[in-house]
């Protein structure tokens, strides 16, 4: 399935069926979770055990609300789609709705809010769906009317699904201009599933001092493991000449040899990278069978 | 909507420069009760525009519940306050957060454009023609 912004409107996209989705669906509900857990946390509020007063871009059925909720604090959620509105009423959310377009500017009062999240929304305002919308305009309007709205010293953490890294350059800068400081974290940036991508921007400071790091980017890349095993793969480097009949000495090598417990290891390190569950290393990882197996 | 939220709300209609207070016109309000916490109010009182607060409380069938001029910080934050049937620190609680405001509207003050409040929602969609094309704050 195409992402949704391709497929229409959010306002036209978010109907009653899809709306729906949101209240039945397990792992939706999961998703929404986790992601709203790890905004909050970047959101690195001051550990007071005071509610704040947040804001919520693109709230849809309150599912991101509510994690809030189980925090403690009170927010205002807005969002295009009257469905996903009324299924936010359906499920009793504690926080205030209003039916809202970001593109036009958040309608708030000038440093009122303590800080802002938005799960999977702002992507949207890439996208022109009205002859009357042009993109560029509107990701100002929502920057500027958010940096406005926003406390000194407060942050935003807005979670996206960019289509390429052109966009996200976009988002970032739109935000610089309209003032912020801050940046891009990426969450898991070696799966093509678990990524999840945060703009992480702070209000009023000069910088965020250190911008929190991603989980699963530590250690080294990808790319830069492939280059370790370098020793074993220099024969192939050299450049030969590939012709028809090219004999499969290369394919017969790798069987005889097996994989190998340096290959294994790589490739845990790896699926660790990406965010999957992987058995600890032990002295038993790798070990060669008995013969008489 | 609770008041709280009335009070943060302003108007982004194409012209207009400061967009709030919005008037509130109530049709039906709800009651629903959460746990006062002292030191949210604390926090909240500066953002709070408090004659918008005091004339959404009047509109929507409360008048007795604030002063009308001004905070009374002494009042309000005063020792134990918090455990007293009816003291103003409660007063303000039950205005900020424990009235909804189910059916009614939010008008503009400037442009006069008004919003509807549906089931407690207000909608707060801009027409093509009245959306900032230059905007003010950049």
């Amino acid at each position: 399935m195409p992402r949704p912004e391709v497929q229409a409107p959010p306002e036209i996209f978010y109907n009653e069926s899809e709306a729906r989705k949101y209240t039945t669906s397990s792992r939706i509900i999961e998703i929404q979770a986790r992601i709203s857990e790890r905004a909050l946390e970047l959101l690195a509020l001051p550990d007071d055990g005071v509610p704040k007063m947040l804001l919520d871009i693109g709230c849809g059925s309150g599912l991101s609300g509510e994690t809030l909720t189980e925090h403690g604090h009170h927010w205002i959620g807005c969002d295009i789609s009257q469905s996903m509105l009324d299924v936010a009423l359906e499920r009793e959310t504690e926080g205030d709705l209003l039916l809202a377009d970001m593109g036009e500017g958040l309608g708030l009062r000038p440093g009122v809010m303590d800080g802002a999240i938005s799960i999977s929304a702002v992507q949207w305002l890439c996208n022109a769906d009205k002859s009357s919308h042009e993109p560029r305009l509107r990701l100002k309007a929502f920057f500027g009317s958010l940096y406005r709205c926003l406390a000194r010293g407060a942050r935003a953490v807005l979670q996206f699904y960019a289509d390429n890294v052109k966009q996200t350059e976009m988002l970032v800068s739109f935000a610089m201009k309209a003032g912020f400081a801050g940046g891009v974290v990426i969450d898991w940036p070696h799966s093509s599933k678990a990524k999840k991508s945060y703009l992480v921007l702070t209000c009023g400071t000069s910088s965020i001092a250190s911008l929190p790091k991603g989980k699963g980017e530590d250690g080294e890349m990808c790319s830069s493991d492939d280059d370790d095993d370098g020793d074993e793969s220099n024969d192939d480097q050299t450049v030969g000449t590939y012709g028809r009949n090219r004999s499969n000495k290369r394919q017969k090598v790798n069987k005889k040899n097996g994989r190998g417990k340096d290959w294994l290891l790589r490739k845990k390190e790896q699926m660790r990278k990406r965010g999957r569950d992987v058995p600890a290393d032990t002295k038993y990882t790798g070990r060669k069978r008995k013969t008489r197996f | 909507m609770r008041l709280l939220t009335h009070n943060f709300l302003a108007s982004n209609v194409k012209g207009v420069s400061t967009g709030y207070p919005l008037a509130l016109e109530v049709a039906k309000t709800s009651i629903k009760e959460v746990e006062l916490n002292v030191d949210f109010l604390r926090g909240i009182l500066p953002k709070i525009d408090w004659r918008a607060l005091f004339a959404a409380t009047s509109a929507a069938g409360f008048p007795e519940l604030l002063a009308a001029e001004q905070p009374p910080e002494a009042e309000l934050f005063a020792e134990g306050a918090a455990d007293v049937e009816g003291s103003a620190i409660r007063r303000l609680h039950h205005a900020l957060l424990e009235i909804h405001v189910q059916e009614g509207t939010l008008v503009c003050p400037d442009s006069g454009r008004s919003f509807p409040i549906l089931k407690g929602v207000p909608n707060m969609l801009l027409h093509e023609d009245e959306v900032n094309k230059l905007c003010q704050w950049l």
